[in-house]
């Protein structure tokens, strides 16, 4: 876990300071409705349906229980009792006053929180594996690069006023848990046959109205020059950069516009002139740069295993419930001895991704006594504990459990992503949370949710796509029809290794028509799949779209048959 | 009527007239003559000579659309380039700015005109403008003091800060 020194501490408290001076100067009427959007969205704050909602950076998901026993304290003076964890790691409340939010903030900044370029056209929060350090398949933890890239980006005065927002995702392992190419950059940490590490940069992904996937500009940037490689691509965007339409104003826009060989050769130059001038040299980092920050990230002090994984097979024997969460939200941990859980945010009946008070202080004590203190926050809302040993599994069962955070449903049809939509966000065209609801119910019991294996549904309310629902399996997207809420359905979408943007199904189904319709495609591919073994998106990629469009509206050819 | 603003950190009386495209020709306008000018980019390419013949001094005012590497050969020798913010929110004059400081090595007053608000001021200030015109309506004051609304910074534009992770490497030597 990154610490903070002095600098790190005084920028944040100087930071709330600032925008305390802000929030007066606009509730005096000071400052312009216009003026001051832009200023609270760089700490974090946007306007939604009914009240603020205040987004609070997690640093490439990294959370400790000081951190959570804050957020605990925080929901319940500040809010309605939970907060919701996002797409992007973060944390966002509903319910804040405006006038309380610098208070909010300073509380914050004590244990290194903020919102500090949270929304608006800026850097945004890194996102990265949130199984860093202790996967098998990493070849290089990313955290230190992310840090890195992270102090450069902070208050950045060069790139705070950027065209549109401008995101970052890492990884350094074989599998991309962090959809990385869905970001306007993704950082693939790379090991070249010498042993020089280096990045391979991907620009221009994005989702929302035109979803794409980042391509590759450089395949090798060498190690020393994350920060140079990064500010080209940042100076590069935020001169030509479209600001006359704010649809098009992304970097996946330039790509377009100019064609990858033009956009390619201009970050190629921008980067060669950097090197070229005292910027390279600020920039360069020193071996001793990264040793420095890489410090700050070591394995915990895992001890040697006392008894191995029979010990854990027999009690879960014993128990339906603790073997259903063994085999659904249990991982393989690169160290003998330990497991990854995962805390499932997806209970019945709940808010995908969300999280009370209660589960904010009983994860700080979970975390305290089985994993180092640490947990973090996933890519699909759900919650990780890296570190656990084998032998306390049960015990972390029990507790979680207790909580509602042990529903055994990681990667099957009920661990759905959704957006806050229309409930609460003030960009919504239609509901997401009811929808997802709905489905959840569909298949609500264990044996169904194995049947279908794995699966991954997303919803999005609006065309931003929050939701994520052009790289879901099942995509589904609210749209807004002469004042009723529809849904349009994509498929084939991947936000891992084999990243794809869904193809949408056909016309869109209205809100009591679409878990029907989504228990339909599912029913389709249980038909069609050609063994247990396939997936869903496998079955998809072999057999197309046709046998799923008429899987879907079926109903419709019935009636114009008739 | 003479305009307040910011340069080097103090308030001052401007002592610059800016001359916006589609007013008379500069260069024999009697009440422009012998005074200092800031002139667009475009009229200082057609009327260099005439501008220089009758003025005391003449800036140029650079789009924030210009490639200002492209440009900076006509425009290296002037006391004063200003660069545009159309909305405050419009950042791009600051990535020309750190380029005009940091890479082509200009000395000159470098100022921002436009839309320019107090909560842009400490931006301006850190990317290398020593010449800071605010929006009309602007409290002087408080955009001086702005300029210093934080004192911490992780990183270095055009300013006089060190990248914290080169500050960094003394401490880790006394560990």
């Amino acid at each position: 876990m990154y610490r903070y020194d002095e600098t790190d501490r005084a920028l944040v408290m100087q930071r709330v300071e600032q925008f305390r001076d802000q929030t007066r100067r606009y509730l005096a009427g000071e400052l312009t409705e216009e003026e001051f959007r832009h200023l609270r969205l760089r700490n974090g704050l946007y306007q939604q349906r009914f009240a603020p909602m205040l987004r609070i950076s997690v640093p490439y998901g990294l959370l400790e229980s000081a951190q959570l026993r804050t957020m605990a304290h925080i929901v319940r003076k500040y809010d309605r009792g939970y907060g919701h964890f996002t797409t992007r790691q973060n944390i966002q409340l509903n319910w804040p006053k405006l006038e309380q939010v610098p208070d909010l903030l300073a509380e914050l900044a004590e244990v290194q929180l903020h919102g500090i370029q949270a929304c608006g056209n800026d850097t945004r929060n890194i996102t990265s594996d949130y199984l860093a350090g202790v996967a098998a398949d990493e070849h290089i933890d990313p955290r230190p690069y992310c840090e890195l890239l992270r102090q450069f980006i902070t208050l950045h005065p060069e790139f705070y006023w950027l065209p549109r927002k401008f995101k970052f995702g890492f990884t350094g392992a074989a599998v991309d848990r962090a959809a990385t190419r869905t970001n306007d950059v993704a950082v693939h940490l790379v090991r070249r046959e010498d042993g020089a590490i280096g990045y391979r940069f991907f620009v221009g992904g994005g989702l929302g109205r035109l979803p794409m996937l980042g391509q590759e500009m450089n395949a090798f940037v060498p190690e020393a020059d994350l920060l140079s490689y990064a500010c080209a691509i940042l100076r590069t965007f935020n001169r030509f950069g479209r600001r006359d339409n704010i649809h098009k104003a992304r970097i996946k826009i330039v790509l377009r516009e100019w064609g990858y060989e033009r956009f390619r050769a201009a970050i190629e130059e921008e980067f060669a002139r950097i090197k070229a001038s005292v910027e390279g040299e600020e920039l360069l980092l020193l071996p001793q740069d990264i040793e420095r920050v890489r410090a700050h990230f070591t394995a915990p002090a895992y001890e040697p295993p006392a008894q191995a994984g029979a010990a854990v097979t027999a009690l879960a024997a014993s128990d339906a419930g603790f073997a259903a969460w063994m085999k659904r939200n249990v991982r393989a941990h690169k160290m003998p001895g330990y497991r990854v859980v995962f805390v499932s945010l997806k209970a019945p009946d709940r808010t995908p991704g969300d999280c009370t008070a209660e589960q904010f202080e009983a994860l700080a004590d979970i975390c305290d006594a089985y994993s180092f203190g640490e947990l973090r926050s996933t890519y699909d809302q759900n919650l990780v504990l890296a570190d656990v040993p084998e032998r306390e599994l049960r015990e972390v069962w029990r507790r979680l459990n207790a909580a509602g955070l042990a529903t055994p449903n990681i990667g099957l049809v009920t661990d759905i992503v959704c957006c806050p939509g229309l409930d609460f966000c003030g960009l919504a065209n239609a509901g997401s949370i009811g929808v997802a609801q709905d489905i959840y119910r569909r298949f609500d019991t264990l044996d169904a949710q194995y049947e279908v294996g794995a699966i991954r549904i997303t919803i999005s309310g609006c065309m931003n796509g929050c939701g994520h629902h052009s790289v879901g399996h099942i995509g589904i997207l609210g749209v807004d029809k002469h004042g009723e809420e529809w849904y349009q359905v994509t498929l084939g979408g991947s936000a891992g290794n084999d990243a794809a943007v869904g193809e949408r199904i056909g016309r869109a189904l209205a809100r009591n028509e679409i878990a029907d319709g989504v228990e339909r495609l599912i029913r389709g591919y249980l038909e069609l799949r050609c063994d247990e073994d396939e997936t869903f998106l496998e079955c998809y990629r072999r057999v197309g779209m046709a046998p799923f469009k008429t899987r879907l509206y079926e109903n419709e050819s019935e009636a114009a048959a008739a | 009527m003479t305009m307040t603003i910011l340069r080097d950190g103090q308030l001052v009386e401007d002592n610059w007239t800016l001359i916006e495209d589609g007013s008379r020709d500069v260069s024999s306008d009697a009440t422009s003559a012998g005074r200092r000018v800031i002139v667009t980019l475009a009229r200082w390419g057609t009327e260099r000579e005439a501008l220089l013949s009758s003025h005391t001094a003449v800036g140029v005012l650079v789009p924030n659309t210009a490639d200002i590497e492209a440009v900076y050969a006509e425009i290296q020798d002037r006391p004063l380039i200003a660069l545009q913010f159309p909305a405050f929110a419009d950042g791009r004059a600051l990535s020309q700015a750190v380029v005009l400081r940091k890479r082509l090595g200009f000395r000159g007053e470098l100022r921002a005109v436009g839309d320019v608000i107090r909560d842009l001021v400490f931006w301006l200030g850190r990317c290398g403008f020593d010449s800071i015109a605010p929006r009309k309506d602007q409290r002087l004051e408080d955009c001086r003091a702005a300029l210093t609304e934080l004192t911490v910074a992780y990183q270095a534009a055009a300013d006089a800060h060190t990248p914290v992770w080169i500050r960094r490497r003394g401490h880790a030597r006394a560990q």
